[in-house]
């Protein structure tokens, strides 16, 4: 049987999601994506020359291989990141969009409120969205009920490359989730890739960890192997990964030998 | 009642804050740079202080992976477009001041439109609007005029202008201003003073208070800055840092820029002694703040030399200015008449991105989108005042 992907409608066999951001050179990232064999990338809307005809950005990004999702990064409100991905749908032709609601500069923390409440009025202008959140249950089951096709929590804040440390309550949201569950920030490595699928996590998103590596190109080859590993460990059966021993013989099996 | 950020630098004793920077030891700098997570004040004054100078390529290295692992391999560009040299303002270091005979000039609709062109022509969307200060001439209707002519020309507009009320920062909000750059020169009132004679400006209080003023009006972006070379830089500093840390606990929704302006030749006929930043003192600010805020955008202007531009783009720098003008419509008849500094790097915008390239480095033209501002407009009529008149 196949193992993929399915959200809003589209099939993915590669479960390893990449950003655009932060590369050295348009070239670079175009040869990492390549690399990483990723079928989705995200593009921030504030970088992309929506007018112009040779765009730094999407001008290495070949729409066929890709499903683009424009987000709405520099967002601070619900009003501020609908308006944008109205905008980014009808420049971009995708009703794909990543809602990304961070009003603190900081530490780039998604607000839960402001999220919420744009991602249920774009659920209902039949976006396909997928949600930026904390690693929070009850949000994320608030999210499913509003419309969006997957959630995105965090596995440790943007670009700090610090890993799971929100392992306890993503397990939560992986028991939980009807969706689609996107592991996005904070995956600095492949081996952290290859933990939150291993747990379960129907994908992952990453980032800064390609586009600062020394070599973005062996990185994008390193989180592709990284993924498909721990995508290939989960379902051949981790089963002390769910807490449960699972004993070679059964214990109670005498009980029925009478 | 929200304590004002000038009670809170009166606490402080410039005299102590300078002896405690100068009494911080090597074991106290490598406390700082071996810590995980943020830094405190202390870890920023050890930084700061001459013990740390043996450890400049250490926090170097440290401060180009933070820039890196937060903003990436790019540096963003931005141009500077001056309205007006205008000044009403006496300070002994500017070429704008009010006893330069120089020619003023104020821009018109048209010559801001050639201006904006030209700019666009550069490559640029981010654009900086400066001038002096003259409230009469260039105040807040002018400028709301000409944020209404160039927004729709540019993703991305800022001022760098003479502190205002916080209803004009609402208005102007409004209308897309995204940042507003705010230099309080010195936090040493003193020297404020001496430096300050004539005109609002020497208002220290009421300039201190600005960016507390943006902040409580929800901009985007505040810039701060002290202008090197008018007081003893490592104290000055400490005072920046010490605002930046109020702004931020306050205002949490908005980000911050911090600037580094060396003083530099002009017209005039100002002349003092100057307190000496080094490029390499320089560079430890650089990176010092760098290492007390990951996220903090740090700029560096045409005022610097090419040489150390084409370095600091590497050390921390994540903002950059190329090709400017000083001088109001300096772009349209190429002139250098009535600048406001003399610029050190000439190159064009082409060739520093050129030059960022071959370093390793993407010059970003545009990372930010007027839908973020019009989902905020309070108005969506056009200002035609100056274009009807």
């Amino acid at each position: 049987m196949k193992d993929s992907l399915v959200i809003g409608g589209r099939s993915f066999s590669s479960r390893l999601f990449a950003g655009t951001g932060k590369f050295s050179s348009g070239e670079t990232m175009g040869a990492c994506l390549a690399a990483s064999g990723t079928e989705l990338v995200t593009v921030a809307l504030k970088r992309v020359r929506l007018d112009a005809e040779e765009d730094a950005i999407l001008s290495h990004l070949n729409e066929e291989r890709y499903q683009l999702m424009p987000n709405t990064s520099g967002a601070r409100t619900a009003e501020e990141a609908v308006l944008a991905a109205r905008l980014g749908r009808e420049a971009l032709a995708t009703n794909w969009v990543k809602v990304e609601i961070h009003p603190d500069p900081k530490y780039l923390m998604p607000d839960p409120v402001e999220t919420l409440r744009a991602c249920e009025e774009l659920a209902k202008d039949d976006f396909i969205v997928l949600p930026y959140v904390h690693a929070d249950p009850v949000l994320c089951k608030r999210l499913e009920e509003v419309g969006v096709a997957a959630v995105m929590p965090l596995g440790s804040p943007i670009g700090s490359n610090r890993g799971l440390k929100a392992k306890t309550f993503l397990e939560i949201i992986i028991e939980q989730s009807a969706l689609p569950v996107v592991v996005d920030a904070g995956i600095g490595s492949p081996s952290h890739a290859a933990e939150a699928m291993e747990m379960g996590a129907d994908a992952v998103l990453v980032n800064t960890a390609l586009a600062v590596a020394k070599d973005p190109v062996r990185m994008g080859e390193a989180f592709r192997k990284a993924v498909e590993a721990g995508r290939t460990a989960r379902l051949a059966g981790l089963g002390a990964a769910l807490g449960r021993a699972e004993p070679s013989s059964p214990l109670t099996a005498f009980l029925q030998e009478d | 009642m929200v304590e004002a950020f000038s009670t809170e630098l009166d606490r402080w004793s410039w005299g102590e804050v300078g002896e405690a920077i100068l009494g911080k030891t090597s074991a106290e700098v490598k406390t700082a740079l071996s810590r995980e997570g943020s830094l405190g004040l202390d870890d920023f004054m050890a930084l700061l202080s001459p013990a740390a100078s043996p450890f400049l390529e250490e926090m170097a290295a440290a401060s180009r992976q933070r820039t890196r692992r937060r903003f990436g391999n790019v540096i963003q560009m931005f141009a500077p477009l001056y309205l007006s040299n205008e000044c009403t303002n006496v300070c002994d270091y500017c070429g704008f001041s009010l006893t330069n005979r120089i020619p003023r000039k104020t821009l018109s609709p048209t010559e801001i439109l050639q201006e904006a062109e030209i700019i666009k022509g550069m490559g640029y969307d981010h654009v900086l609007l400066v001038s002096g200060e003259a409230q009469s001439i260039v105040g807040p209707a002018y400028f709301r005029d000409a944020l209404s002519i160039l927004r729709p020309h540019f993703s991305n507009v800022s001022m760098e202008v003479q502190p205002l009320d916080q209803a004009h920062y609402e208005d102007m909000i409004g209308l897309g201003l995204h940042a507003v750059l705010v230099y309080q020169e010195t936090y040493h009132r003193e020297t404020y003073a001496r430096h300050h004679t004539k005109g609002r400006k020497r208002n220290f209080d009421y300039r201190l208070a600005t960016p507390e003023r943006l902040g409580r009006a929800g901009i985007n972006k505040i810039g701060l800055g002290c202008l090197l070379g008018l007081a003893e830089w490592r104290t000055d500093l400490f005072f920046l840092a010490l605002h930046l840390r109020f702004l931020e606990k306050r205002y949490w929704r908005t980000r911050y820029s911090v600037s580094f302006p060396r003083l530099r030749p002009f017209e005039g006929e100002g002349q003092f002694p100057i307190e000496e930043i080094g490029d390499r003192d320089l560079v430890q600010a650089i990176c010092a703040f760098r290492l007390l805020d990951p996220e903090l955008e740090l700029s560096l202007s045409t005022r610097e030399s090419p040489r150390f531009r084409d370095h600091a783009a590497r050390l921390g720098i994540t903002s950059m200015s190329a090709g400017s003008k000083t001088n109001p419509g300096g772009y349209a008849n190429g002139s250098d008449a009535l600048e406001q500094f003399e610029i050190d790097d000439s190159r064009a915008p082409a060739e520093i991105e050129r030059m960022l390239h071959s370093g390793g480095y993407e010059a970003v033209w545009k990372d930010w989108d007027p839908a973020y501002d019009r989902a905020n407009a309070t108005s969506n009529e056009p200002a035609t005042s100056l274009l009807t008149c």
